[in-house]
């Protein structure tokens, strides 16, 4: 990943040392000063606002110390919007992650059609997210949604599936993994395109040529590593869901659908209670880095042959 | 033979199970709400009202000019990300210089934030420089992408230092191998990169939320929003149809293209 460090600085500095470091930082310039305004400034910011009671508007905010913490552990809305996020990931990543495996492996045996196959699959990750609430509101629609009417054909009671709190959740988490699992899909087609064909002839040989003998001796060792990535990226993604809640529930019926990144939005830019947002951003933020870096010491540990 | 059938199967299954909303949202663009009331149900339009509900989507709010935003914003955030990149990328790949590793160290550090926890010191910031609800604020935060500088960086480094020190002593300045050289062989980067970022600044609603109150400077998702909340119950027609045309241009687009948006997308394999 990094390149290699050695003999740098250790050289004579000649004219052309001197003139290739100018340009270099002459080079380096715009994007330090991007990432220093527009990246890491905000990071720093986020931290010392969530230190104050700052309101947006109020001239005169206050050091608080760890008070916007305490309130949000405090508050069983954060409670609702972690359980909820929790919630919401784990269904939806493993849900994602084995579908869009099952997906990948039926359509790389094929011959013929696998374009296709691969296309419908995947076009539900292309189509605006925004555009496919409202396509999923018309279908989930109380009285002229289409689920509905298929239920009532077949004698069954229709729902307001947006609208009842022990729906809402399961409901938002069938939208993720329709969004998602095209996605996973094309990452598992581009790990099984780069397994070996001879290593499917060695397992045959030593008499593993069943196609549930071929996935465990070959396939789903060698797709160890793509696993684990698969699983890392779909995470992160679903631990932000925000869309489909801000525009087919607003987080209700009664907090029912309040997931983090929502509770952040609702609290800092339609409350404005700009240092208690801050304080959930930063714990949005932990949680995120703690998945990345468990998760990639899994990956050093378990994952090193290729 | 038996086991193809069934892959079939169950593929034209999941496939079409997929499809439902995307097929149902397209049907609702055809029908009038009169239809869409009646107790039995079909897929084919009865009566034929595409015309009155992509004539109402286009008339009855400002979806061209979203549209328009929607592509100037992306062409924008675009080629300030590039222009940032690819000088940097040049520098932290193949120039010597005190402070390479500490600058690289920071872009992958970069590239584990998310941008959503830059959401309200960039909203303050914005607001301080009297840029919120402006193009500005759409386009600014995302100047410098860790992803495209760190994309760039790994195919620079790939590229023959034997090639630009030839280039040096043909007398091409460093700003010419960065146009001349390294972006030619940074092609295939630069395209993934580039429908990488159109599609997720075409599709995001998160940011213009956040920034833009005025619907003249809606992107096209946020447009949509605005459309929902002007058009009172349920009148589905204008708003599919509204909703067919902002997905339609990266969905088609990805329909022909398929291998160079799958690579796009998946670019995150890459890190």
């Amino acid at each position: 990943m990094s390149s290699s460090p050695q003999a740098l600085g250790h050289l004579p500095i000649d004219g052309r040392d001197r003139s290739e470091a100018a340009t270099a930082w002459a080079f380096s310039l715009p994007s330090i000063g991007f990432m220093t305004v527009m990246l890491f400034g905000p990071v720093l910011a986020v931290f010392v606002i969530s230190l104050t009671d700052w309101q947006f508007g109020d001239p005169n905010p206050a050091f608080a110390g760890l008070k916007n913490y305490a309130e949000l552990i405090a508050d069983p809305v954060f409670w609702t919007a972690l359980f909820n996020t929790g919630f919401y990931v784990g269904i939806v990543v493993p849900a994602s992650v084995f579908g869009g495996l099952g997906i990948a492996l039926l359509i790389s045996g094929l011959t013929r059609l696998g374009t296709f196959y691969r296309a419908i699959h995947f076009i539900p990750v292309m189509v605006t997210t925004v555009a496919a609430a409202l396509a999923w509101e018309a279908l989930l629609h109380p009285t002229i949604g289409l689920l509905n009417h298929i239920l009532r054909a077949m004698g069954l009671p229709g729902h307001n599936w947006l609208q009842e709190p022990a729906l809402v959740m399961p409901v938002l988490c069938v939208l993720g993994v329709w969004e998602t699992l095209g996605f996973t899909m094309v990452l598992f087609l581009a790990g099984l395109s780069s397994i070996p064909n001879e290593l499917y002839d060695a397992a045959a040989i030593d008499g593993a040529d069943g196609i549930w003998d071929r996935f465990v001796t070959v396939t789903w060792p060698m797709l160890g590593p793509v696993t684990l990535f698969v699983f890392i990226v779909t995470a992160t993604r679903a631990f932000k869901v925000f869309d489909f809640v801000a525009v087919l529930t607003q987080g209700g019926p009664n907090k029912a659908s309040e997931v983090l990144m929502y509770t952040i939005y609702s609290e800092g830019f339609l409350f404005l209670r700009t240092g208690y947002a801050s304080a959930l951003t930063v714990v949005f933020l932990a949680i995120i880095l703690a998945f990345t870096l468990v998760q990639s010491k899994i990956f050093d540990k378990r994952v090193h042959y290729e | 033979m038996m086991k193809t059938v069934l892959r079939h199967t169950i593929l034209l299954f999941t496939g079409t199970a997929l499809m439902v909303p995307v097929v149902w949202m397209i049907s609702l663009s055809f029908k009038s709400s009169a239809e869409m009331f009646l107790p039995e149900i079909h897929l084919w339009p009865q009566t034929w009202n595409a015309a009155e509900n992509y004539g109402a989507a286009f008339t009855k709010s400002p979806l061209p000019k979203f549209l328009l935003n929607g592509v100037l914003v992306c062409g924008a955030i675009l080629a300030l990300q590039i222009a940032v990149a690819l000088p940097f990328a040049y520098a932290l790949a193949k120039l010597r210089f005190k402070g390479r590793e500490v600058l690289f160290s920071f872009v992958i550090a970069g590239l584990m934030i998310p941008p959503q926890v830059l959401a309200i010191p960039l909203f303050v910031l914005f607001y301080q420089l009297k840029l919120l609800d402006t193009f500005a604020a759409l386009i600014l935060p995302w100047g410098a992408s860790m992803f495209c500088i760190f994309l760039l960086r790994q195919f620079f480094r790939a590229v023959p230092t034997e090639i630009i020190d030839a280039a040096r002593l043909d007398g091409m300045s460093e700003l010419g191998i960065v146009l001349r050289i390294m972006t030619p062989a940074a092609l295939p980067a630069i395209g993934a990169f580039a429908i990488f970022s159109v599609v997720s600044h075409w599709n995001d609603l998160f940011w213009p939320l956040i920034m833009v109150k005025s619907e003249s400077l809606a992107m096209p998702p946020l447009g949509l929003v605005f459309f929902r909340s002007g058009e009172s119950g349920t009148n589905y027609g204008p708003l599919m149809a509204a909703s067919v045309i902002v997905a339609a241009p990266l969905v088609v687009a990805f329909v022909f293209a398929q291998k160079y948006f799958i690579e796009g997308m998946t670019l995150i394999n890459r890190r």
